[in-house]
């Protein structure tokens, strides 16, 4: 077997038809679409139809309402920023506990310069507390910023709701959704939402590391993260990354028309690995417990083994994956996502996501299924919990 | 990732001496389940020889490569010269850890101290006093010294430190222990207060500690004047005219001052 790779949700494969589609505005259309001559139509045409494939991906009303970005993380910030820069008489922002860190780091920042945060709960399942966020609406509520799915666990948050009730509440508020694992997994039409800013990333679906976009509803107002020329109509200096953009096009469209894989290949693949590990694997519990996940992520916590060595040992097996536990993660401290649903600590730092792509195979995943329990078996020995792991494997 | 050398890889993949030893002669535990580290050791001794040794472990890859090669390190040495092992040797045997794993050999450290406590059936080395080289966070591994430096350069709340050296943002045990840390060491650092601020602040103790206290004596006092950490205070009512004035001023306006504002406040009478 060679690489099984079940880590979509950190980053995907670059689709074959996305690297060819990118290769000649490398080469051959180089021009900067900023210019005048004609070497500089093709690559200006190809950005026009790119933003308009990615408004169609993402059901925008309008290509105008898509501007490029670097990545998900600049969409994020400039989003935020860009709002509460325009509407500095308000101070409130409303948010989640499990947010990805490059969002949540930004609220805490916030947090420390004056701005009131209210972090919104989550149940065990995982779900969203959407009482306790509406109640949370204030005249002063600037902006309402709730990821449309998880990264962690895959639980998908009902966004177009939530926006509905927020603008009955307070018209005046911003809702801001990070839709980076959403897209290219689920249906987005954004059109018939309330939502007014929603991000991307085009490396979570077969794309390259490097590109993103913002949806900017018609009408909303914001300032420039990144100031400087007039590209992107003044919302997004800087010389438009044309391969990168007619590659993230590219990979949307792949995405879009994969999308019916999505929902019933790679999740019943999905729903075999879980069932196949939870049903193989004595102390294996599931933490993704909301039945409205994305199709092609699950997290399964191992008790009593500790996350970082299961996944060296899947390495050794030519198997990726990620985890939760505080080893792993660059800054040593396990999953906010898991200890907000309240994991417990026997199997929060044995926690482990897999997270398929339309390129997953059966192959892989039985492969996968076979190789897990092997794996713990031997960890469980090294364990100094024997005691409470006999009660379990008895 | 983390960049593994590979040592520690041979030996998280195939550890030495795993498992319990029945009838240990001494038994030692470091970490905790929430922490995502445990490790617990076993011990047999001969004639003050370790001549066998196992161990168990819950953590990741170089936590479980710790405690292999300590395992491998004690076993055919005296008990004396176990006890000399740092968690420092254990990563050089490892050929390094990087340095956010580091506390992996701490906990392997730890464990062995215990165990060799537990078989001179001393008391454990926890509360060991003012050491600054005591490990106060031990899922990261942060000693006193270094909380203790995060306060000194500017950190003034949990977070902050947490930002600085992560102590405290695993099992949060340790958070009461770091909390006392801020309130002893960030209360120098008061002296950074501006002028106006140091006034003001002495003027709040002296009116909600210090007034209150006087009155019921009927007296009371009035602040005069601030030089550096010279403070002029005048007594009123009855306590311009007590003879232990002198007493009061040193015995609780001063220590009250040095408590909340500063340390080496000095509190002088103006007659």
């Amino acid at each position: 077997m060679n690489l099984v790779y079940l880590d979509n949700n950190a980053t995907t494969m670059v689709a074959p038809e996305v690297v060819e589609a990118m290769l000649p505005y490398f080469t051959n259309e180089y021009g900067n679409p900023s210019s005048i001559y004609d070497l500089a139509h093709g690559a200006n045409e190809a950005v026009k139809k790119s933003r308009e494939v990615i408004a169609d991906f993402l059901g925008a009303k309008d290509p105008k309402e898509i501007i490029f970005t670097s990545c998900g993380s600049e969409s994020a910030n400039m989003a935020i920023k860009g709002v509460l820069d325009v509407n500095r008489n308000k101070k409130h922002i409303i948010t989640t506990r499990v947010e990805h860190p490059c969002v949540l780091n930004l609220y805490k920042d916030l947090e420390k310069k004056g701005y009131q945060v209210s972090w919104i709960d989550v149940d065990f399942k995982g779900e969203l507390n959407v009482g306790q966020l509406l109640k949370a609406i204030t005249p002063d509520t600037a902006l309402v910023s709730v990821m449309m799915a998880n990264n962690e666990t895959g639980t998908i948050y009902p966004v177009d709701k939530i926006a509905e009730a927020v603008k009955m509440q307070n018209p005046e508020t911003k809702v801001f959704v990070d839709g980076v694992q959403a897209a290219g997994k689920i249906p987005i039409n954004l059109k018939d939402t309330k939502i007014d800013l929603f991000g991307i990333s085009g490396h979570k679906f077969h794309a390259p590391k490097g590109i993103g976009a913002l949806y900017v509803k018609s009408g909303t107002m914001l300032s420039p993260l990144v100031v400087g020329g007039h590209q992107e109509k003044g919302k997004r200096a800087g010389t438009e990354n044309v391969p990168y953009i007619v590659g993230m096009a590219t990979a949307a469209k792949l995405a879009k028309d994969s999308l019916d894989d999505e929902l019933t290949r790679v999740k019943v693949l999905r729903d075999k690995l879980e069932k196949g590990i939870l049903s193989n694997v004595k102390n294996a519990v599931l933490n993704s417990k909301s039945s409205n996940r994305v199709p092609n992520t699950t997290n399964i916590g191992f008790q009593y083994v500790e996350g970082e060595l299961i996944l060296l040992h899947l390495n050794d097996e030519g198997i990726c994956a990620s985890s939760g536990s505080a080893c792993t993660s660059g800054s040593l401290e396990p999953s906010h996502v898991l200890r907000a649903q309240g994991v417990p600590f026997t199997s929060l730092h044995g926690s482990i996501r897999f997270s398929l792509s339309r390129y997953t195979t059966e192959e892989e995943i039985n492969y996968t299924i076979e190789k897990m329990p092997v794996i713990i078996e031997k960890l469980v020995k090294i364990s100094p919990f024997q005691k409470e792991l006999k009660e379990i494997f008895k | 990732m983390w960049e593994y050398s590979n040592k520690v890889k041979e030996h998280y993949k195939n550890p030495k001496n795993v498992g319990s030893i029945e009838n240990a002669d001494a038994i030692g535990e470091a970490g905790a389940l929430a922490c995502g580290d445990k490790l617990k050791i076993y011990l047999k001794i001969d004639n003050g020889i370790i001549t066998d040794a196992k161990f168990q472990t819950f953590g990741c890859g170089s936590a479980v490569a710790s405690s292999s090669i300590l395992t491998e390190m004690i076993i055919g040495k005296t008990v004396d010269e176990a006890r000399k092992i740092t968690n420092k040797d254990i990563a050089d045997e490892l050929d390094g850890l990087p340095p956010e794993k580091m506390h992996c050999s701490v906990m392997g450290h730890e464990a062995l101290e215990d165990a060799l406590k537990n078989y001179f059936g001393e008391e454990k080395v926890e509360n060991k006093k003012e050491n600054p080289q005591k490990i106060i966070c031990n899922c990261f591994g942060v000693s006193e010294a270094e909380i203790i430096n995060a306060i000194k350069n500017g950190a003034k709340t949990l977070d902050e430190i947490k930002e600085i050296n992560y102590a405290g943002g695993g099992c949060a045990r340790c958070v009461p222990n770091i909390k006392m840390l801020l309130d002893k060491y960030s209360s120098k650092k008061e002296t950074a207060l501006n002028p106006v601020q140091f006034i003001l602040k002495i003027n709040k103790v002296l009116e909600t500690n210090v007034a209150g206290e006087l009155g019921k004596d009927s007296g009371g006092i009035e602040l005069v004047n601030v030089d550096g950490k010279d403070v002029y205070v005048k007594l009123t009512g009855t306590c311009s005219s007590c003879k232990n004035a002198t007493l009061t001023l040193k015995n609780f306006v001063e220590k009250q001052l040095r408590e909340h504002v500063d340390e080496q406040i000095n509190v002088i009478e103006v007659k």
